[in-house]
C-alpha cells in the first residue's frame, strides 16, 4: 500500500517556542544592562565582552570538534554563558581572565558533565567563583577610570549606611560593580521582557527577593529600616542573580513548588552571607550552593499526581 | 457566573473559524461501502450476512460479539459483496462488510416511542439494539456505560460539550442546529438515574451555544448549562469531572466511582435517535477542516464511506496536504491514505498543509519545567519520558506514568520539541501489556 501522507504520533501541532528562541530572548533581555555597562565603563568593557563570549563559543566548538560530538554552538547557550560571565566580571579584570573563565565555564562546568541540560551548576557562576578564588585581587578590584573606593555593599557592611552614594545612583547604576550588575533599572527592564515572553516565571526571583528582604528586616543592622533594605536590594549582584542567574533552567528545580523552596534558600543564604559573612558579596555562592541542593529539592517537591489520594470507589 | 476549569493545560490556537459557520450538510456514500466490524472498544461484532444477501438501510448486519461490544447496521441498501479487510483510522487491520450501494436508501421500518412511554429497561435495550457507542473517540458501548453497578448513586450526568480540540466544530453545530434532539437525548438518559442532574459543560468560546441552551433549559430543573474556561484538555474526562463537580478521579477509577456518567454531545443525539425514533447508529456528524480543503465544514456522513469519498464529494483539496488526521490535532491519529472507512467514532478529519511535527527536530531537555506546569495529571513528563527511553519501567511507575491521560500538552509546549507523549504512551502500552500477561 502506498504511503501517501506523513505519519507521526499526536500531538500534530506544536507551540512555536524553541530552545533557540528562549536563548535569544534571554540574550535580548540582557542587552539593556550590557549596554549600560558598555556606556558607563567604556571600551574595556567591550573588549572583555568580546573576549569572554568568543572564548565560550570557541571552546564549545573546539571541545565538540576534537571529541567528534555534534556541534551545538548554534543553540545559543554558549553565547549566553559567555555573556553572563562577562557581565559578572569587573571591568578592570585583565583580558586573559575572560578567556580563562570562558574555558572553565564551558569545558569544566558544562561539557565534562555532558553538555547542555546535564550540568548541575550554572556555568557562568561556576567560572566566576573559580576566578574569584584563584585570582581574588583581580576579581574584587572595582576601580575604574579615576574612581577607587568601596562598593555600596562594602559601605553598607562597614558603616551600616551609604555615605558616598544615594539610592538613585543604585537604581540607575552609576556605582562600582561588575559590568552588568550595577543598573537595577536596566536589569528589571530585561527581566520584565522575559516575564512578558513567559521565558521565566516569577517563582524564583520573587521568592529570593521576599525571603532576602524578610531576613534583612529581621537581622539587618537597624531593624525595619526600609531605606536600608532598599539599599541592600539594589546593590551587589542580587538583582542580576535573582532574575538572570538563579532562573537558569538547567540548574534550578523543575516544578514551581521546588522553585519556591530553591528561591527561599537562595534569599536566606544571600542574607546570611551579607550580614554574617566575611566578604560583602555572596550571591554567586548562594546560588551555587542551592544548585547543589536541586536533586534533593526536586525529590521533595514533585507534584502529587492528579486524583491520587482522592476519593476511592465513591 | 464564574467559568469553571482545572489546573494545568494549554491554549493552542483554536482554528475553529475554518469550519464553525458551515451548516451541517449530508453527504451520501458512493457505490461501495466498507462497514467495519470493530467500531468500538471490546470484541468485534459477528457478521450476520453473507455474500449475495440483500440488505436495507438500518438493517442489523453484525451483532455484538460479547458483553463489551456493539451491534453494527447497514448504512445503505444493496447487496453484500463479502468480507474484506481494511486499515482502520488507528492503523490496524479490521474486517469490514463490503456492500454494493443501490442508491435507493430503502430502510427497515423504524419503530418510534414517546419519552413518557419508555421504561428504564426498554431504554437500555433500545440503545443496545441500535449499536450506540461513545462517539467522542474511544467508542465505549453506551448500553454498558449507562448500566453501572451503582445506578442509584449516580448524581451527575456530565455532558462533554467542551470540544476543546482545535479545528473541530461538529458538537458546536449539533448543539446549535439540533438542540432539541440533543436535550431530548439528555432527558432520555436522565430517566435512567433517579437522582441525577445533567451538567452540560461548554467552553466559553461558544457563548452563542451557551446562551441558546441556557434559554431552552430555563424551565428544566435537572439540566444545567455550565460555561467552562476555553483550555485544552478541558474535555478530558477527569478534567471535566473535576471542573464541574470538584471530584477527582485517577487511572484506576471510573466516573461512576464518583457518582458521574460522562457522555459527549453526539452520543446523546444518537441515544435520542435510538430510543425515541428507533433509528440505529449508522450515520454521524463530523468536521472536515484544515488549510487544504475546497469546502471545509460539518457533514452528516454514513458509516462505511471512505475519507476519500467525502473529500472528493466536497470539492477536494486546494493544497496538497502533508498530513491527514483522523480526530483532532492534539489526540487524533495520522492516517497514511484516504481509503480508510468512517466509523461511528470518526469525529473529524483535519488536513494540514505543513506538518509542524515532522518539521521540528528534537533536542535535549533544558529542564525548563514547562511540561510540568501544563500537565493536567500533575506528572513530570520529562522524567517519565527519560525513564521510558531508558527502558526503566520501575522508574516510570515510581513517577506514576500510568496516570498519564495522553493529552499531548507536554509535547505541545516543549521548547526542545521532545516527543514526550509518544515516549510515555509507548511505555504505558508495554507495561499494560506486561501486566495483562501476568494475570
Ligand atoms: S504527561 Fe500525559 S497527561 Fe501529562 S501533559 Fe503529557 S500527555 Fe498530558
Ligand atoms: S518542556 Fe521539554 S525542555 Fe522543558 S522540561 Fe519538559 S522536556 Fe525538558
Amino acid at each position: 500500500m502506498e504511503h501517501q501522507y506523513h505519519i507521526s504520533s499526536s500531538p500534530h501541532i506544536r507551540d512555536t517556542l524553541t530552545t533557540n528562541k528562549i536563548m535569544q530572548y534571554v540574550i535580548l533581555a540582557l542587552l539593556p544592562t550590557t549596554l549600560f555597562g558598555v556606556v558607563y565603563f567604556g571600551l574595556d568593557a567591550v573588549i572583555l565582552l568580546v573576549l569572554t563570549i568568543g572564548s565560550t563559543v570557541f571552546f564549545e566548538y573546539f571541545y565538540e570538534k576534537i571529541l567528534h560530538l555534534p556541534i551545538t554552538i548554534k543553540d545559543g547557550s554558549a553565547f549566553l554563558t559567555g555573556l553572563l560571565l562577562a557581565i559578572n566580571l569587573p571591568v578592570s579584570a585583565p583580558w586573559w581572565i575572560g578567556i580563562l573563565g570562558g574555558a572553565f565555564a564551558i569545558v569544566v562546568v558544562k561539557m565534562l558533565f555532558g553538555g547542555l541540560g546535564q550540568n548541575f551548576m550554572n556555568p557562568a557562576l561556576g567560572a566566576r567563583c573559580f576566578l574569584v578564588i584563584s585570582f581574588t585581587s583581580y576579581m574584587t578590584d572595582f576601580s575604574y577610570d579615576a574612581f577607587s573606593g568601596a562598593t555600596p555593599l562594602a559601605e553598607l557592611k562597614t558603616d551600616g549606611i551609604l555615605s558616598s552614594f544615594d539610592l538613585m545612583d543604585l537604581f540607575v547604576g552609576t556605582i562600582p560593580g561588575t559590568i552588568g550588575e550595577t543598573s537595577v533599572i536596566a536589569i528589571l527592564l530585561g527581566a520584565a521582557f522575559l516575564v512578558y515572553k513567559k521565558v521565566i516565571r516569577l517563582t524564583i526571583p520573587v521568592s529570593i527577593l521576599v525571603s532576602f528582604s524578610a531576613f534583612i528586616l529581621l537581622f539587618g543592622s537597624s531593624s525595619l529600616d526600609i531605606h536600608y533594605l532598599l539599599c541592600q536590594l539594589c546593590s551587589g549582584g542580587i538583582m542580576l542573580g535573582a532574575w538572570f542567574m538563579a532562573t537558569d533552567y538547567v540548574t534550578s528545580p523543575i516544578s514551581d513548588q521546588g522553585r519556591i523552596i530553591f528561591g527561599i534558600i537562595i534569599g536566606l543564604l544571600i542574607g546570611i552571607f551579607r550580614i554574617f559573612g566575611a566578604s560583602s558579596e555572596g550571591v554567586s555562592y548562594a546560588i551555587i550552593f542551592a544548585n547543589l541542593l536541586v536533586p534533593l529539592i526536586d525529590k521533595i517537591s514533585i507534584p502529587k499526581p492528579f486524583g491520587k489520594g482522592g476519593p476511592k470507589n465513591g | 457566573m464564574k467559568h469553571l476549569s482545572f489546573e494545568g493545560g494549554i491554549h493552542p490556537g483554536d482554528f475553529k473559524d475554518i469550519a464553525k459557520n458551515h451548516e451541517i450538510k449530508e453527504v451520501l456514500p458512493g457505490d461501495i461501502v466498507l462497514i467495519p466490524l470493530s467500531q468500538h472498544i471490546g470484541a468485534p461484532a459477528i457478521p450476520l450476512v453473507e455474500k449475495g444477501d440483500e440488505v436495507l438501510v438500518g438493517q442489523l448486519i453484525a451483532e455484538a460479539g460479547g458483553f463489551v461490544s456493539a451491534n453494527v447496521h447497514s448504512s445503505v441498501s444493496g447487496k453484500v459483496k463479502g468480507i474484506k479487510s481494511s486499515f482502520s483510522t488507528t492503523g490496524f487491520q479490521v474486517q469490514c462488510i463490503e456492500i454494493e450501494n443501490n442508491h435507493l436508501y430503502e430502510h427497515v421500518s423504524f419503530d418510534s416511542r414517546l419519552l413518557e412511554n419508555v421504561e428504564k429497561e426498554e431504554i437500555l435495550e433500545r440503545i443496545k439494539n441500535a449499536g450506540v457507542v461513545g462517539m467522542g473517540g474511544a467508542g465505549f458501548p453506551s448500553h454498558v456505560k449507562l448500566a453501572p453497578k451503582n445506578p442509584e448513586a449516580i448524581d451527575c450526568l456530565i455532558v462533554n460539550a467542551a470540544e476543546c480540540e482545535p479545528y473541530i466544530t461538529a458538537d458546536y453545530r449539533c448543539m446549535l442546529e439540533a438542540s432539541d434532539e440533543f436535550l431530548l437525548g439528555i432527558e432520555v438518559v436522565l430517566k435512567l438515574f433517579d437522582k441525577a442532574v445533567a451538567y452540560i459543560g461548554i467552553e466559553d468560546n461558544k457563548m452563542d451555544c451557551i446562551a441558546l441552551l441556557q434559554d431552552k433549559c430555563k424551565d428544566k430543573d435537572n439540566i444545567k448549562v455550565i460555561p467552562l474556561v476555553t483550555k485544552y484538555p478541558q474535555g478530558g474526562e477527569r478534567q471535566l469531572i473535576h471542573a464541574i463537580t470538584g471530584r477527582k478521579l485517577n487511572s484506576s477509577m471510573l466516573p461512576n466511582d464518583v457518582g458521574c456518567i460522562v457522555n459527549n454531545v453526539e452520543s446523546f443525539i444518537a441515544i435520542k435517535k435510538a430510543v425515541i425514533d428507533g433509528i440505529p447508529a449508522y450515520q454521524r456528524i463530523l468536521t472536515l477542516s484544515g488549510d487544504c480543503l475546497q469546502s471545509p465544514g460539518n457533514y452528516l456522513i454514513s458509516v462505511g464511506m471512505t475519507h476519500q469519498e467525502l473529500i472528493d464529494q466536497t470539492g477536494g483539496f486546494v493544497l496538497t496536504p502533508s498530513k491527514i488526521i483522523s480526530g483532532g490535532p492534539m489526540m487524533g491519529f495520522s492516517i497514511f491514505h484516504l481509503d480508510t472507512p468512517f466509523t461511528k467514532t470518526s469525529s473529524s478529519i483535519v488536513c494540514l498543509h505543513e506538518d509542524v511535527v515532522s518539521m521540528c527536530e528534537s533536542s535535549v531537555c533544558i529542564n525548563c519545567g514547562r511540561c510540568v506546569s501544563v500537565c493536567p495529571s500533575k506528572l513530570v513528563p520529562s522524567r517519565l519520558a527519560k525513564a521510558a527511553e531508558n527502558g526503566d519501567q520501575q522508574g516510570f511507575m515510581d513517577y506514576h506514568g500510568l496516570e498519564c491521560i495522553e493529552c499531548g500538552s507536554c509535547s505541545y509546549v516543549c521548547p526542545a520539541k521532545k516527543h514526550l507523549k509518544q515516549s510515555i504512551s509507548n511505555a504505558k502500552k508495554q507495561i499494560i501489556a506486561k501486566n495483562r500477561g501476568k494475570k
